[in-house]
């Protein structure tokens, strides 16, 4: 009999995939994880059903189904399909997955191990980025503890790749787990289909998998006692900027974001705005923030905006959407791979037009410019690169519109000044 | 019954010549950077199938095709 998980008195912030002892232990070691869930249960058919009926969608960004992810590459994979555990989280933002992976990892390889067996695949890698040397000991020590007569699991061998925003693209990892760069390509297959050296390919990102070892263990039913109905569950967000406790923090779905900045104890200044969901998310303004649902479906439908991979990252009393939206657009600039003329052009022309806005001296026509440029990139990329940045932009001009004539009057914006949200990282130099 | 079909590009081959949109302006246009933007809905004119395969034939990059109209899934 499992032991059951505590659910939180209040339905705000959950405890689920973070339970368990505390970070100061390190990683939780394989047999206090089994004796604290049970034993991970064997992968099959029948799971797929199970995570049809739970609901449980990917939480690196889509939200898309994964059961039918699963399903595409079981019906594809004749034995002989790759597993990739997605935990190179290239947002400069997000710490969720390292934070699973430093310190919940079996719950994380569980899910993995479950898809090989579910899908026939005789291949498990675990893709990392080079973010942090030498970080990465305890993910290879909790590697090394399941090997041995004792568990007959495939072995999960683990492949790093420069620290770059789209490396985890799933294109891009396929790209670099075939011997290439991590840049994005472009195909007529899905992924499903043809991945990894061709063969069927499940990328799922390191949180969706955890949850997966639960539901397993679990059940759908106990998936869905948190959450909505459209998205069930609890998913974890990183929250940075003005808030007084930045962290990941487990969050149940649907919940106001008042709360959740709650949990984290509040915002230093009440904030101007937010941007939520990362570097290709949206911002929204202050006024919004405490009733903003934690949902995508709700985010997609009420405000045109979009969780993401959980960020919420809040802007302090006297900073500025305009001067942050456009120094993301700088980084994510610098950080195409450059292989699509819309992308590198478009996002170069925006981020230069941008520059002068922000500074409050922009040229005439430049605002039409960047509106028609908006417009003029979507959907033609490889990848989505250069429709996540436009956007992030196309949502600072909406959510911070009556600011913005200060900057389109040459009006000096004291946000340049501000230093309570954090700054893009400088791009990357390498794509392996 | 032949099978609907439409244009695409391959982003990451197309170098911008340009040649797609003098050759079927009906279905392609250059956008400030000479980059195609292309109308990827199902041809219905078979006219424009004809100028559309010569188009694909004259791109130097080999970065245009002529593919079944059914959409690519996740």
């Amino acid at each position: 009999m499992p032991v059951a998980v505590s659910e939180p008195a209040g339905p705000a912030v959950g405890h689920r995939l973070l339970s368990g002892p505390p970070f100061t232990a390190g990683y939780e070691r394989i047999d206090d994880h089994e004796r604290r869930l049970g034993p991970r249960p064997p992968g099959n058919a029948e799971l797929i059903g199970r995570l049809e009926r739970s609901g449980l969608s990917g939480r690196g960004g889509a939200w898309f189904p994964t059961s039918r992810k699963w399903a595409a590459v079981r019906q594809a994979s004749q034995g002989r399909a790759v597993v990739v555990i997605n935990g190179s989280e290239g947002e400069p933002l997000s710490s969720k997955d390292r934070t699973l992976l430093l310190y919940r990892p079996h719950l994380v390889f569980d899910g993995a191990l479950l898809a090989a067996e579910a899908l026939g695949a005789t291949d498990v890698i675990l893709y990392l980025s080079r973010a942090q040397r030498g970080a990465d000991r305890p993910i290879e020590q909790a590697i090394a503890e399941r090997v041995g007569p004792a568990r007959p699991e495939l072995p999960i061998r683990i492949v790093k790749t420069a620290h770059r925003y789209i490396a985890g693209e799933a294109t891009a990892l396929v790209n670099r787990l075939s011997g290439g760069p991590s840049k994005p390509r472009f195909s007529l297959y899905r992924t499903a289909e043809r991945g990894v050296d061709d063969r069927p390919t499940l990328v799922q990102n390191a949180e969706t998998l955890a949850h997966v070892a639960m539901i397993a263990r679990y059940g759908s039913d106990w998936f869905r006692k948190l959450g909505t109905q459209g998205a069930p569950g609890s998913t974890l967000m990183t929250l940075c900027g003005n808030v007084r406790r930045p962290g990941v923090y487990e969050v149940n779905l649907g919940v106001p974001l008042g709360k959740v900045l709650q949990a984290a104890g509040g915002t230093f200044t009440p904030p101007a705005g937010a941007l939520i969901g990362g570097y290709f998310g949206s911002w929204v303004p202050g006024a919004a923030l405490a009733g903003l649902p934690v949902e995508p479906n709700l985010l997609r439908d009420q405000y045109h905006a979009a969780l993401g991979c959980g960020i919420v990252a809040v802007l302090p009393q006297d900073g500025c959407g305009i001067v942050e939206s456009t120094r993301i657009l700088s980084y994510l600039a610098a950080e195409s791979a450059a292989q699509c003329g819309p992308c590198v052009n478009g996002l170069n022309a925006l981020a230069e037009t941008m520059e002068r806005v922000s500074a409050s001296q922009p040229k005439p026509g430049d605002i039409e410019n960047v509106v028609r440029w908006i417009g003029m990139v979507r959907n033609r990329g490889a990848c989505h690169h250069p429709d996540g940045a436009v956007g992030q932009l196309a949502s600072a001009l909406e959510a911070f519109r009556d600011h913005l004539s200060d900057h389109l009057y040459g009006r000096r914006c004291r946000g340049t000044e501000s230093q309570g949200f954090p700054s893009p990282p400088l791009p990357g130099d390498r794509w392996r | 019954m032949s099978q609907a079909r439409k244009l695409l590009v391959n982003p990451t081959q197309c170098d911008g010549y340009g040649f797609c949109a003098e050759i079927v302006p009906e279905l392609i246009t250059l956008d400030d950077w000479g980059f195609p933007i292309v109308d990827s809905r199902p041809i219905s004119d078979d006219g424009v199938i004809g100028l559309a395969k010569r188009a694909v034939a004259t791109c130097p990059r080999l970065a245009l095709l002529l593919e079944e109209a059914e959409p690519k899934q996740a």
